[in-house]
């Protein structure tokens, strides 16, 4: 079936409806915001998603024929990804007649800026934040505000003023929620189920029409870069200015955003976000809702996907321990073509997986642990949230009748060139009693599984012995024990 | 914002000193429209820089081939030492080692070579990476920790200070120890980078908006580069996004080659680092190596300290010379130490060159008093607060013997002994001491700790000349007034507090007074906003300007009405002269009509203080500011992974100008404070990379690594011993060394698993590593106690 193309990219800026036919494939939010918008308000601090400084907010449509508005790093988000999107920057956030939203108001009699330059970011934060939870709580604003920085504040202000937001004005005045219908209506008229292809003969850009489409053109471009969340591609562009054309921008794909829980097994799209999974994989996995929220800050979680920290192969990511230590698998597609594989098989090698040319990820598959089954996983970083691990571990742990292990599932990130099994930790536990002492011991096994190394964030020294530890850790979580076995800055839920 | 006529009859002004007003850019800055340089309108064609930088730690440039980069698209030219007309030279202190670009030879990874100007920044940065260089690698010196600081070269002379006889007091004391802390450096990470826009006048004429602490100095460095007299270069910055002494010298090098760049190509030019670059190309926070000798007595008092403190300078002088000094003039935080003896060793290495840094040195100089303390406390078999308590000067009013620094100045105003009582009191240190107690006995993984750290921080700088200021008031002839002065924002509510002072003087609102932007058009030969001393200097100096003009108001009011001077009274919004009371609006138009100068230049200089250095003696402050900071932390000692609970701070900024204000100043600093000494770690691999240059590797505090609970109040009881303005007391710096009690916190809980028998010494920043490494040799050391 042939689909029809586009040559111009269309989305609507605070009010404006926008159609750009000159558009490169590695041109970012920001840099167009502020070179050819002269909308200075959002500024750029790091150029990587992990400052928040320009931070806005980005409205789409949900499969379900809703509007989302969420809170995304501008450095690091493509144009090419924003068709059919409603973006709304700090400029927007005032009442036409110059008032100030409550979220604004809030910040300024709480004394929540001081050199200003990170406070339009919070702004947008704080915003996406109030107009889904209008009351949080201290714990909601910290993770909401983990991928903002702020050098002045100490930010105590910035939490009394988020506190304080609502009794400024309810969300039911906002405009962004009461003209939500006819945004709504904006956005389905851009859809027109055409692919976006913008090309100037050197760089091309493509935003197929469905799932079937991408599959047809990753097959007949291989060598396309694949872009969802641009959490790491988009550093590709600003830290090392690599050239990623041809691009797929697959990020509004209704198809890959699916979440279905089947048999106890959790089936998750591509496209589909941490913050868009988190709610089901916490209901049928618990430990992973807080694994998620230490996931970059909110903004990111609002752009990156499961499927891309998989696909990258990266061996710090965070979820493919996790997942592995579950015993998911992976369905990947080549054209119409699919195979699924255990999850832990598709890690080959540092920079090495078992993708074809041609090939993507459609959809991992989390079996959620059985109800005898203890699964933990622990991230240990320099600074507690929106960190890169230093070292991961995830265990699953089922014990036989008798209390000896009947089976135990342990893997690592961070600890060698993959994510990757303990087979000979694993191996000194199965078969024992699960005692302190079986544990001693099989701690003894851990330098025949990891030779970590030594790098900005730990030392091959600390990882290793941290490995271990967190092996201890697990065991007294397991068995009952009244005094803690970690800190935790919130009271468990 | 004009909102209202004023109000003729009110008692009181809107917003005089000691009033809590809100930042006056606060609308601006939530609404996206507060104007930071590279948020200015950019003059048609203007062009973009990039940077060339050194790949490697030392080397002589053998070949440095550019064509490919002048080829590449959009490149209008690109700038090498040879095209800097002046002297190639931005160093602060006058030593010629400050290179605007490389020449011959590169010192650090990561320093200018050569600078791209092409059509777009993107362009430029593009371009930057084609250039092909050669070097000729030399052995380079990274880390301090293994240098000789008797052989080694160091880039300033150093500083001794002493008094009494350390080595007779060392041999003779009952107790002593020795040991060595390592100590990290800081990047500032504000959150705007080094960014410069230069536009070209006519003649020798330039224009330069740069986000600068020191707007004369970057003024000095671009005439000294462009080799033109300083009063052809203006520099004007309105605000910053964030400075913390990043921008004190570290500006001057975009500014001076956005200038070279303008005048070269007559276009108005751009210079922007990205985050890494900026962390990369530009100083930071010294770290430091400090070697202890301490006697003491069996009770815990000290009698006797040598100190050796080495810091890494970088491959220059910048400012490292007054930073090692201020890290001796603070060795004692608020301790006497009855015979001492301590130096500085500016150690020459191949990294970039450091620089200041909210404290200055001073911060460092108290981590090594603190080390101390804990040492004695350990030693004895103290808490350490007991120990602080034993060795601190007398207080104000006593006529003791143990008032006397180690720079020989006598402290005359020290209020730590109340302080720490009051604060002590608040956060229940007792109480809480026993239940960490009780709970580190049940627990086995999870140990807890709790310190109580005190501040005390000497203001002024110690380069004498740099304690001046000047201002600039105009009033117009509608009454409203235009204030100028020699200070920068970056944050931290100079203009608003430097309003008030005005506002106050003629008392009027303070939205009757115009904050504009810095220039050294307007105030010349000023001081960077530095040492905090923003609002001490500036204040003084609006204030005298403002007086001038009042004056002047005075005794024309008093001539035309025929009544002596004093009944002439500055009432709010208005004056009343003898039995009639006329708006200050009406007077003012009155005067003017009268011919009465309605405009004056305000000057201020620091009474009292001098140093000479030579000797290590002096009034090298003009007084003291004084706070303490107790926090209580939970360790995992398994993983060496904290949480802060709790902190309560009582610090004391005289009778402040704005409270609101400097609270903001007391929560940040501590944060930042303990940022440093805990997450924020830098790290150079083997070739001299410095490898965490960016937010991803380099880990500033969160919203979510506040202390869970945050009291901070002010010492609603103190009031400046000296005259400053309105008694107030700086307060930039001294909140920052707060953080200490986070540090001393962890150091107490990772005690605990000796049974506080060994002392932990606790190096910085204390990641989880580093706490985990720690707790490892004391559990290693409980077990085999022969083998330490």
């Amino acid at each position: 079936m042939a689909v029809e193309i586009r040559s111009e990219l269309r989305f609507i800026l605070n009010g404006k409806d926008v159609a750009l036919r000159d558009v490169a494939p590695d041109h970012t939010l920001l840099d167009w915001l502020r070179l050819s918008r002269l909308l200075t308000g959002t500024k750029e601090g790091c150029a990587e998603g992990d400052c928040g400084a320009c931070t806005v907010l980005v409205g789409r449509l949900t499969p379900e024929g809703g509007l989302v508005y969420e809170g995304v790093n501008a450095c690091i988000r493509f144009m090419g990804s924003l068709d059919g999107c409603h973006v709304v920057t700090v400029e927007h956030v005032a009442a036409r007649d110059g008032h100030l939203h409550p979220v604004q108001q809030a910040m300024v009699d709480f004394h929540g800026s001081q050199c200003g330059f990170c406070t339009p970011g919070f702004v947008m934060s704080l915003y996406a934040l109030w107009m889904q939870t209008p009351h949080p709580s201290d714990q909601q604003i910290e993770t909401a505000l983990q991928g903002n920085l702020c050098r002045c504040t100490g930010y105590e202000p910035i939490l009394r003023a988020a506190r304080a937001i609502s009794s400024y004005g309810g969300t039911e005045k906002d405009p962004l929620l009461t003209e939500r219908a006819t945004m709504i209506a904006r956005l389905k008229a851009l859809r027109d189920g055409a692919r976006v292809e913008i090309a100037d003969g050197k760089h091309r850009l493509v935003v197929p029409a469905g799932l079937d489409d991408f599959a047809g053109v990753l097959e007949a471009t291989p060598t396309a870069t694949v872009v969802a969340g641009s959490t790491d591609v988009g550093l590709w562009v600003t830290k090392h200015m690599r050239d990623i054309s041809p691009v797929v921008f697959i990020a509004g794909l209704d198809e890959l955003k699916s979440i279905t829980v089947k048999d106890g097994t959790v089936s998750i799209g591509a496209g589909v976000t941490y913050s868009e999974a988190i709610d089901t994989l916490s209901q049928h996995i618990p430990a992973l809702g807080p694994l998620i929220n230490r996931i970059g800050g909110q903004q990111v979680r609002n752009m990156g996907t499961i499927g891309g920290n998989i696909a990258n192969g990266s061996p710090i990511g965070d979820t493919p321990p996790a997942l592995i230590a579950l015993a998911s698998t992976l369905t990947l597609r080549k054209g119409s073509v699919r195979r699924t594989i255990r999850l832990e098989d598709y890690f080959i090698a540092y920079g090495k997986q078992d993708r074809q040319p041609g090939e993507f990820v459609e959809s991992v598959h989390v079996p959620a642990p059985a109800a005898a089954e203890k699964f933990a996983v622990y991230k240990v970083t320099k600074r507690r949230d929106e960190d890169i691990t230093a070292t991961l571990g995830a265990f699953r742990l089922a014990l036989a009748a008798d209390g000896t292990v009947a089976e135990i599932c342990i893997a690592y990130g961070g600890m060698a060139a993959t994510p990757k099994r303990a087979f000979a930790v694993e191996k000194a536990l199965v078969g024992q009693p699960w005692t302190e002492a079986t544990v001693e011991a099989a701690m003894e096994k851990y330098a025949e599984d990891y030779a970590p190394l030594t790098d900005m964030r730990a030392t091959a020294e600390y990882r290793a012995l941290v490995a271990k530890n967190l092996l201890l850790r697990f065991f007294m979580e397991t068995t009952s024990s009244d005094a803690p076995a970690q800190v935790s800055r919130y009271e468990a839920a | 914002m004009n909102k209202h006529t004023p109000d003729l009859k009110a008692e009181k002004i809107e917003g005089g000193v000691h009033a809590s007003i809100r930042h006056d850019s606060a609308h601006k800055h939530v609404a996206g429209s507060a104007v930071y340089i590279d948020d200015i309108t950019e003059p048609a064609s203007t062009l973009h820089a990039g940077f060339g930088l050194s790949t490697v730690a030392h080397g002589i440039l053998k070949s440095v081939d550019l064509s490919a980069v002048r080829a590449a698209p959009g490149v209008v030219d690109v700038l090498t030492h040879e095209d800097v007309p002046g002297v190639n030279d931005i160093s602060p202190s006058y030593m010629n080692d400050d290179p605007v670009l490389a020449n011959g030879k590169v010192e650090f990874h990561g320093q200018p070579i050569f600078c791209v100007i092409a059509e777009t920044r993107e362009q430029a940065r593009r371009a930057a990476r084609l250039a092909k260089i050669e070097y000729e690698e030399l052995p380079a010196d990274i880390d301090i920790w293994d240098l000789d600081v008797k052989t080694h070269r160091q880039v300033v002379t150093p500083l001794t200070l002493k008094r009494g006889d350390a080595a007779a007091a060392l041999e003779s004391a009952p107790r002593r120890v020795t040991g060595r802390m390592r100590l990290g450096g800081q990047d500032h990470f504000y959150l705007e980078g080094q960014v410069s826009l230069a536009v070209p006048g006519e003649d020798d004429e330039v224009l330069v908006y740069c986000s600068t602490q020191g707007p004369s100095e970057t003024q000095h460095m671009i005439a000294h580069a462009l080799g033109v007299p300083s009063n052809a270069v203006t520099v004007e910055v309105r605000r910053m996004g964030g400075g913390f002494g990043g921008k004190e010298t570290q500006a001057n090098q975009c500014a001076a080659l956005a200038a070279i760049a303008a005048k070269k190509l007559n276009r108005a030019v751009k210079v922007r680092l990205d985050r890494d670059e900026d962390m990369v190309a530009t100083g930071k926070r010294h770290d430091f190596a400090i070697d202890y000798d301490v006697g003491f007595d069996d009770e815990g008092r000290i009698l006797g300290i040598d100190y050796t403190f080495a810091l890494r300078a970088g491959f220059s002088a910048d400012l490292s010379g007054p930073v090692g000094d201020r890290a001796l003039f603070h060795c004692d935080n608020a301790y006497f130490f009855p015979h001492v003896h301590a130096k500085s060793a500016p150690l020459y290495t191949n990294t970039v060159s450091n620089t200041a840094f909210r404290g200055f040195g001073g911060p460092q100089g108290m981590v090594g008093a603190e080390r101390v303390i804990d040492e004695v406390a350990f030693a004895v078999g103290k808490d350490p607060l007991e120990i602080r308590k034993l060795n601190f000067y007398d207080a104000m009013g006593v006529e003791g013997d143990r008032n006397l620094t180690p720079y020989h100045q006598k402290v005359e105003d020290c209020i730590i002994q109340r302080i720490v009582a009051e604060l002590e009191e608040s956060a229940d240190y007792a109480g809480r001491r026993k239940a960490i107690a009780e709970f580190n006995a049940k627990s086995r993984i999870v140990k807890r700790g709790l310190a109580l750290t005190p501040v005390k921080f000497g203001i002024s700088f110690t380069k004498t000349e740099s304690n001046q200021a000047g201002a600039l008031v105009h009033v117009y002839t509608d009454g409203s007034v235009h204030m100028n002065h020699g200070g920068t924002e970056m944050g931290q509510g100079l203009h608003l507090k430097v309003a008030q002072v005005v506002a106050e003087e003629f008392q009027i609102d303070l939205d009757r007074v115009k904050i504009t932007a810095t220039t050294t058009a307007k105030v010349p030969n000023t001081s960077p906003t530095a040492a905090s001393s923003g609002a001490d200097l500036n204040g003084m100096a609006a204030q005298d300007a403002a007086r001038q003009i009042k004056d002047r108001l005075i005794d024309f009011a008093a001539e035309s009405h025929q009544v002596p001077r004093d009944q002439v009274v500055f009432l709010p919004n208005r004056v009343r002269i003898g039995n009639a009371e006329i708006s200050f609006n009406e007077l003012v138009k009155k005067a003017y009509m009268a011919r009465v100068q309605l405009s004056a230049a305000g000057f201020y200089k620091t009474p009292k203080i001098h140093w000479d250095r030579s000797k290590g003696r002096g009034h090298a402050f003009y007084y003291y500011a004084y706070g303490a900071a107790c926090s209580e932390v939970s360790v995992d000692t398994l993983t060496g992974e904290y949480i802060v609970e709790r902190t309560d701070i009582l610090h004391d900024t005289g009778r402040s100008l704005n409270k609101i204000i400097d609270i903001g100043q007391i929560e940040g600093g501590f944060i930042q404070g303990m940022g440093w000494l805990t997450t924020e770690e830098l790290w150079w691999d083997g070739k001299g990379r410095l490898r965490t240059h960016a937010p991803s590797t380099y880990k500033i505090p969160l919203a979510s690594d506040r202390p869970k609970i945050f009291n901070v109040a002010l010492t609603d009881w103190s009031e400046a011993y000296e005259p400053t303005i309105h008694r107030s007391k700086a307060v930039g710096e001294p909140p920052l060394p707060l953080g200490l009690a986070v540090l001393h916190a962890l150091s107490d809980a990772v005690a605990s698993v000796a049974d506080h028998k060994i002392c932990p010494r606790l190096d910085a920043p204390a990641t989880p590593e580093c706490v985990l490494m720690a707790i490892e040799r004391l559990k290693a050391a409980r077990a085999n106690p022969g083998k330490v």
